[in-house]
């Protein structure tokens, strides 16, 4: 039954109502965004619309207001009003009033956020928004990240790159996640944005050290280089002297991702001629002696990436001897800490000057126990982020849970990601946060064992819950005390914790517990579900209950070509659905791709599977203005 | 959890049959009662899936017996991308190559006074100090002397220290070998009467 085929409120340029594209505005103003507005003189800017005299810019507005159409005054307030609405969701309300405010609106936004690189083609975007100065796309999958997806499936930049250096030469910043990104990539963009101020690459790969060597070399303005979990391939080349010899506008540079040398020296050198510099995350090849002597350079930053936080092998004692604690003690503005990829636990007291003013503490890297964490955590009250590696095991996570009384989000990773250990942390650490860490809002918690009691406990304990994300590595684990299976506790989560918009569910689950998140659910917008589920019911259950729901992914779950066509409904208000290793066929996916025209529906092919003909390993649907892609690889069908 | 331990002694016995074969590779797919018949094989890397679909039926049908009888084995198969950890943080959590407690060697470098450079030895080779104590003797053509508690080490003018992990010099053979190895940074052999002399004070 389809009801509704109009989307909600989203993230890209899904209005459907207005499917006749080929009416440009006639103000298609190329101009840069006009930064002059705050005065109100909305009459002699240069940028009002044309009123088809072809005089638009740079006069006197005197004539134009004599004369001027009821509609065109109002459109010069709304984009006075419209530049200080910067809300995505409040923009494309706005952008549905009527054809004049859709006008101004796409003039008006200055921040371009594509939430799946494929819904849109880069030529309709940047055609329809005039003055954008910052672009964020979104590509590949997350379950792409767990190698679910095979290599070089897509989500290239390259389109993109080329179709914003033509309509956007002053764009200042670029942010991009899941991307493939190639060296010419960024070669083009170093190129063509003269005023380049911010690129932020997340889990993106593809491109090397020769790529940011164009990046440090000719965006002469750049403030943000921030490279967070991203495959950068050694070329040899050293990005870091790449940096011009004047004073830089730096003010972030993250690079602990990056798995080569840089040369020591000029890092310095770059450090010191960067007075702006707040954000500094150096990479493993980092030694402590050497951190010491950036950490003197540069007293005023407030977020460190310590490196690999140990001494270097062939330097002799004095890298020992510094006086860390010190080097600490300076840096008076620290409030975010991370690092400390080859911990030398030794070294940890040199942290212990900034503990009391960290608001986020990432350990994640690091193989501490929970005697070595105490007196660390005991002084970080204003903790309001923690990420840490399960050596600490359920005691570590007591301490936390004694002091760390604002923390918001913690995540919890695994040491030793095998299925069928003794972890060394279970229900009890998830218990003692919950009963300490009131205020938590968002929690990731790989452990081997849990109880539905400890999660019932954390939903009441914790009512400002967003997001619940529990991974009990063992595959259909049940409740390791009463033999049941998760349904109670994953159901008390979506029912007690009211402001939940993400959940990912783990263990043995019946459809019970999609029962009640179909039931309860209301305002979950992300689902992660693996190995889940009885029947088909528990997708219906979640596709009728959820109406908010936009990211759905499914792994080897027992859910079939009935409960995928359970949610024709909705699939447009989605901004994605994937399902592998289910029970699904060509035909079902092909009965999907029917229904729905604006729906790209992959189907993926994986080499290492043996199946009949018509099951369908892995899709992958979205919706989509563009069609299907142009860049399809041979191990994709698009029905 | 006793079925899955019952099932964990019964896997250790296979992984310890010489056989031609990855380890671990003919247990069967662990979710035989969920997935559609007609997959053979469950996202298991390729090495495991090559193994089992060239393996005669009669070892299959084995599997599947196994199988039938239990609710929800471990199995022991590397599934794909389970548990959803990104392989960059998978692999930065091995130990590397220069961590000192795996198998490839430990290495520490030797000074002794007066000798114009250091020597690396592997400390894994010795499973003793009179072992390590020869091939030190043996390395630099110098004689060491008799280990005692009480008087560390008489008979010459050379004493064996080592730096441990606080950063402390230690006179070598005070605590058992195994204590000395995980933490012994580097050695250092110190020569000269009244220095050797003020550890046997």
């Amino acid at each position: 039954m389809i009801t509704n085929k109009k989307p909600r409120s989203s993230d890209t340029d899904s209005n459907y109502m207005r499917d006749d594209r080929t009416e440009m505005s006639e103000e298609d103003d190329r101009s840069p965004p006009s930064d002059s507005i705050a005065n109100g003189s909305c009459l002699t800017r240069t940028c009002t619309p044309g009123s088809g005299s072809g005089s638009g810019s740079g006069s006197s507005s005197i004539p134009e207001y004599a004369a001027p159409y009821p509609d065109r005054v109002l459109e010069n307030v709304l984009e006075n009003v419209l530049w200080f609405l910067t809300s995505r969701k409040d923009r494309n309300a706005a952008s549905l009033v009527c054809r004049s405010w859709y006008r101004v609106e796409a003039m008006t936004r200055s921040d371009l956020f594509i939430g799946n690189c494929y819904a849109v083609s880069p030529e309709r975007a940047t055609s329809r928004f005039t003055r954008v100065r910052s672009v964020t796309l979104k590509g590949k999958p997350r379950f792409a990240d767990f190698n679910l997806m095979p290599p070089n499936w897509g989500a290239h930049f390259a389109p993109w790159v080329s179709a914003t250096a033509k309509a956007y030469p002053w764009l200042e910043k670029i942010h991009l996640k899941r991307m493939s990104v190639t060296d010419d990539d960024l070669d083009l963009l170093a190129e063509s944005f003269s005023g380049f101020k911010e690129l932020v690459l997340v889990c993106c790969d593809g491109f090397g050290t020769s790529g940011l060597a164009a990046v440090a070399s000719k965006c002469r303005q750049l403030k943000v280089l921030d490279l967070i979990e991203s495959e950068v391939s050694d070329d040899e080349v050293d990005w870091i002297m790449c940096f011009p010899d004047t004073e830089t506008c730096l003010e972030s540079l993250i690079f602990d991702c990056v798995e080569c040398l840089v040369d020591f020296d000029a890092l310095e050198r770059l450090v010191v001629r960067s007075p702006s510099l707040k954000k500094l995350r150096l990479n493993r090849f980092v030694s402590i002696g050497q951190l010491y002597r950036l950490m003197v350079r540069a007293p005023q930053l407030t977020h460190l990436g310590t490196g690999s936080f140990s001494p270097s092998e062939d330097v002799a004692q004095g890298e020992l001897e510094l006086d860390y604690v010190s080097a600490f003690a300076a840096c008076k503005s620290l409030v975010c800490l991370s690092g400390f990829r080859e911990i030398v636990p030794d070294c940890l007291p040199a942290i212990y000057p900034v503990c009391a003013n960290l608001t986020s503490l990432n350990f994640s890297y690091a193989n501490i126990s929970a005697e070595q964490l105490k007196p660390i955590i005991s002084n970080c009250h204003k903790l309001q982020t923690f990420w840490v590696l399960d050596s600490i095991c359920d005691e570590g996570l007591q301490a936390v849970a004694t002091t760390c009384k604002e923390l918001r989000e913690l995540r919890v990773f695994p040491f030793d990601a095998r299925e069928d250990i003794e972890g060394p942390v279970s229900e009890v650490g998830l218990q003692a946060i919950s009963e300490g860490c009131r205020k938590l809002q968002s929690i990731l918690y790989f452990c081997q064992r849990m109880t539905n009691a400890a999660v019932i406990a954390m939903s009441k304990n914790c009512p400002d819950l967003v997001v619940f994300r529990l991974c009990i590595m063992g595959r259909h684990r049940p409740d390791h005390v009463t033999g049941k299976p998760m349904d109670e506790g994953f159901g008390a989560i979506v029912m007690n914790c009211k402001k939940l918009t993400r959940l990912a569910v783990s263990g043995l689950l019946t459809d019970t517990a999609f029962a009640y998140i179909g039931k309860y659910g209301k305002i979950v917008r992300t689902l992660s579900v693996a190995f889940a589920g009885d029947s088909d019911m528990g997708l219906k259950y979640v596709l009728e209950g959820c109406p908010r729901l936009q990211k759905l992914e499914i792994r080897d779950s027992p859910f079939g070509d009935t409960a995928l066509l359970s949610g024709l409904h909705h699939y447009y208000n989605m901004r994605f659905l994937w399902m592998s290793a289910c029970r699904l066929s060509h035909q079902g996916c092909q009965q999907i791709a029917q229904a729905l025209p604006h729906l790209v529906v992959e189907v993926i092919k994986h080499e290492d599977v043996v199946h009949m003909d018509d099951y369908a390993d892995t899709l992958y649907m979205y919706r989509s203005l563009a069609g299907r892609r142009h860049d399809v690889p041979q191990f994709v069908s698009i029905l | 959890m006793q079925r899955s331990m019952a099932y964990e002694r019964h896997l250790n016995l296979e992984a310890t049959e010489l056989r031609l074969g990855l380890p671990g590779s003919d247990e069967a797919p662990e979710k035989t009662s969920t997935t559609p018949s007609a997959r053979s094989n469950k996202r298991a890397s390729p090495e495991i899936s090559e193994e089992s679909r060239s393996k005669g039926s009669s070892s299959l049908s084995s599997e599947v017996e196994n199988c039938e009888g239990e609710t929800a084995p471990p199995a022991k198969e590397q599934i794909v991308g389970w548990p959803p950890i990104r392989s960059y943080r998978k692999n930065c959590l091995q130990p590397r190559k220069n961590d000192r407690v795996d198998g490839a060697g430990m290495y520490v470098k030797v000074s002794v006074d007066g000798a114009p450079y250091l020597r690396k030895i592997d400390l894994k080779v010795y499973k003793s100090y009179p072992e390590l104590l020869e091939a030190l003797e043996d390395m630099f053509k110098l004689t060491i002397g008799e280990y005692s508690e009480k008087e560390g080490y008489n008979g010459s003018d050379f004493a064996p220290t080592y730096e441990d992990k606080d950063g402390d010099w230690m006179l070598v053979g005070d605590v058992p070998w195994d204590m000395f190895i995980s933490t012994c940074k580097r050695l250092r052999i110190m020569r000269g009467s009244s220095e050797a002399r003020g550890f046997g004070c």
